[in-house]
């Protein structure tokens, strides 16, 4: 290397820093527009899903036009990537005004001095659905255009050709007829008659499986004094429950294997899927009009099924939160909540938007799905402590589902999220 | 004696034929997951889903096509990401090449007080997981000076947030490659360095005209080791920019994990971020081999 080289090197290298030092700045930009409008940052979750961006962008492009005190920056996540990124911009102080955020996360957030009271006139929130509210303490802290559901879809003729009989909301499956259903359909020829998506990780695994143990008497937490899960996760009703879900793989109604999604059913190769409605266009492309959304098994207390998906808030650090509020009070028009739903296939927050919506209004396809969120949604226990709560479920679920002893796991999660919110103080509780 | 040769030659054959076989089977094992993303990457969903139980994984056959791709266009901004990537590794290799070999060589050939300790105390920063200190960094860096350009002035500012140099500057300094290039100039003579001395010349001219041009196994090993961490950097930039046009081509992989994954967009996508890699590691395949013949290092 020669010296005109190396002296090249350095002063490019240098020249180069210096430049991009500049340049990566120049993008941040500062608290007001060109115009003198105040900037308000807004961070979705929805990088890599086109359908929703183009909702997010519709509705930032027509609250600027209507405004001359305020401007949204809007900037997307891919979601996998999200919270990570969240917690990440709290460490370093540099939340956006703007956030959306998975509903059971929303207690530990606000909890977490992440984000403020939402504030929205109550003629906003009362019009959603409940589950499309978060709160923490009695306090509303984020509210969401739309809700998901889950249900079991299935072939009418797989049913019917094997007389068993089809549930409806009012007469949903017992645990019984549900078991019988299960052992006929395995003797019919499906190697495993029910897909319930266990390949799949995380959250799946509480928003799946634990309305399960809710409908058979237990739950995660006792949501009275959210203080304990003692006899809530580990008392009898969760025991009979559990073992139920151990037997369920050991019999070989369901499994582990197979692929995240709703393939195996598409391709019959399984005659039962308890999936969610973001499966159920793809499924009445395979099945027809032979395609069923049905109601979940009641285990006892009747069916029940996980309720909140995305919400929004306001970050606690936001120094315009009248501006951010004023966007959300523009954003929560039926139209835009009719567009996400027929673009995203989600349930619409509001009644008029339900009544527009393509999929679920009166001649939608989806339409039983408004009934099963309406009629059995129950939400994630709002304490700060569901994080720990859903990670611990998840893997003592797991753990049972490959044999291990229902009642001592359940003892080890109970007293694992017991040490954890007495270690947090309760968690404001 | 001529059938003593015959059987020897043999012998010889059939090793050879067994040598072969091996690694034709190991090349094989080492192709196969790289051929199984190309293939995919031009097969739908399902087709990928069915054929994976089968030899098909590993042939472009059935419904083939490059919807994938127009696929992945159509979902990530892949030509942003991936200029960003080579912007960042191109410079982070670049000056860590100059910092660190700059900093072994005042480890091995200058002589100063607590020398030892200092190349100690790098070597120990090497048994901290990065994972343990991001958050932290995250902080430190959000409250650094920086330049910015503003109403047609360069101004002071503080925050290293969404920028191009804070994917950058944290990862120059390398302690493994100081350690490297300490261990490699210890090896050069120092009779080289006095000789030097008595033709007059300086400590940068020592670095610069004698160490650096017989230091290039060292340099070539620094550069590939240090280039594929900067090509797959995923956390760091995850949590420090927040702007889609300064990600780098990793955080782009979690575009396509959705409710329902969309497996060929995915083999689209690592085949299209791949390429570079494999670009690279072929244009300088000799100097890598050589410089891990002559370092003994292996990635």
């Amino acid at each position: 290397m020669n010296r005109g080289s190396l002296a090249k090197i350095l002063s490019v290298s240098a020249l180069g820093a210096l430049a991009l030092t500049a340049c990566g700045q120049a993008g941040q930009g500062g608290t007001t527009s060109d115009d003198g409008r105040v900037q308000l940052t807004m961070w979705t979750h929805s990088a890599g899903n086109p359908a929703e961006l183009e909702v997010y962008e519709q509705i930032v492009k027509d609250f600027n036009a209507s405004q001359d005190e305020y401007e949204v920056v809007e900037e997307s996540f891919p979601q996998g990537a999200y919270n990570d990124a969240i917690v990440a911009a709290a460490a370093a102080d540099d939340l956006p005004c703007l956030l959306d955020m998975d509903g059971p996360i929303v207690p530990n957030w606000a909890w977490a001095g992440y984000i403020q009271p939402l504030d929205l006139p109550t003629e906003i929130t009362d019009s959603l659905l409940p589950t499309a509210v978060g709160s923490y303490q009695d306090e509303i802290y984020s509210a969401g255009y739309w809700d998901a559901a889950l249900g079991v879809i299935a072939r009418r003729s797989v049913l019917e050709d094997n007389n068993i009989r089809i549930p409806t909301v009012d007469e949903p499956w017992t645990i019984d007829e549900f078991d019988d259903a299960l052992g006929t359909l395995k003797e019919a020829g499906y190697d495993t008659p029910l897909d319930i998506g266990a390949e799949d990780a995380g959250e799946w695994w509480s928003y799946a499986y634990s309305p399960m143990l809710q409908s058979a008497g237990g739950d995660l937490i006792d949501r009275d004094t959210m203080l304990s899960a003692e006899g809530a996760l580990n008392g009898p009703e969760a025991v009979e429950f559990f073992t139920w879900f151990q037997d369920a793989f050991a019999k070989g109604w369901t499994s582990n294997g197979g692929t995240i999604g709703n393939e195996e059913f598409n391709n019959d190769e399984v005659a039962l899927s308890y999936t969610g409605m973001w499966n159920a266009l793809d499924a009445v492309k395979a099945a027809g009009d032979d395609v069923l959304f049905l109601p979940p098994p009641d285990f006892g207390d009747g069916p029940k099924i996980g309720g909140a998906s995305w919400q929004w808030g306001i970050s606690s650090t936001c120094e315009s939160p009248e501006g951010a509020r004023a966007y959300l009070e523009f954003s929560f028009q039926d139209e835009y909540i009719t567009a996400f739903s027929d673009k995203q296939v989600v349930i619409p927050a509001t009644e008029a938007a339900t009544a527009a919506s393509e999929h679920f209004g009166p001649e939608g396809k989806l339409k039983p799905f408004v009934e099963l969120s309406q009629e059995f949604a129950v939400p994630r226990p709002e304490t700060p402590a569901y994080p720990v709560i859903s990670s611990t479920f998840e893997k003592a679920a797991k753990d049972i589902m490959n044999g291990a002893d229902v009642q001592s796991t359940l003892d080890g999660a109970v007293q694992e999220i017991d040490t954890n919110i007495a270690s947090n103080d309760g968690y404001g509780f | 004696m001529s059938t003593d040769l015959r059987g020897e030659k043999q012998l010889r054959r059939r090793r050879r034929i067994w040598t072969y076989t091996a690694m034709t089977a190991l090349a094989a094992f080492f192709l196969f997951p790289l051929v199984f993303m190309f293939v995919s990457s031009l097969k739908p969903d399902g087709q990928i889903l069915s054929d994976v139980s089968s030899l098909r994984a590993f042939l472009p056959v059935g419904d083939i096509s490059l919807d994938n791709y127009a696929g992945v266009f159509d979902r990530v901004p892949v030509a942003r990401f991936l200029f960003n990537s080579v912007l960042v590794t191109v410079l982070v290799v670049g000056l860590g090449l100059v910092v660190n070999s700059m900093a072994g060589f005042a480890l091995s050939r200058l002589r100063w007080r607590g020398r030892g300790l200092v190349l100690a105390l790098v070597i120990a920063t090497l048994i901290v997981p990065f994972e343990t200190i991001a958050v932290p960094m995250v902080y430190w860096v959000s409250q650094l000076p920086t330049l910015v350009w503003e109403d047609g002035l360069l101004k002071y500012d503080f925050g290293w947030l969404n920028s191009y140099h804070v994917q950058i500057v944290p990862f120059i300094a390398n302690a493994f490659s100081i350690f490297l290039f300490t261990q490699y100039f210890s090896t050069i003579p120092k009779s080289l360095d006095e000789a030097a001395r008595i033709d007059g010349a300086g400590w940068f001219t020592i670095y610069r005209r004698i160490i650096v041009p017989l230091a290039g196994p060292a340099f070539a090993t620094v550069a590939i080791l240090t280039f594929l961490p900067a090509w797959n950097q995923y956390l760091w930039p995850l949590m420090v920019v927040q702007q889609e046009e300064l990600r780098p081509v990793m955080v782009g992989m979690q575009y396509f994990f959705q409710l329902n994954t969309a497996w060929g967009e995915v083999m689209a996508y690592t085949s299209l971020i791949t390429l570079p890699v494999l670009v690279v590691f072929l244009s300088f395949q000799r100097a890598f081999v050589s410089s891990v013949a002559a370092s003994g290092v292996k990635g």
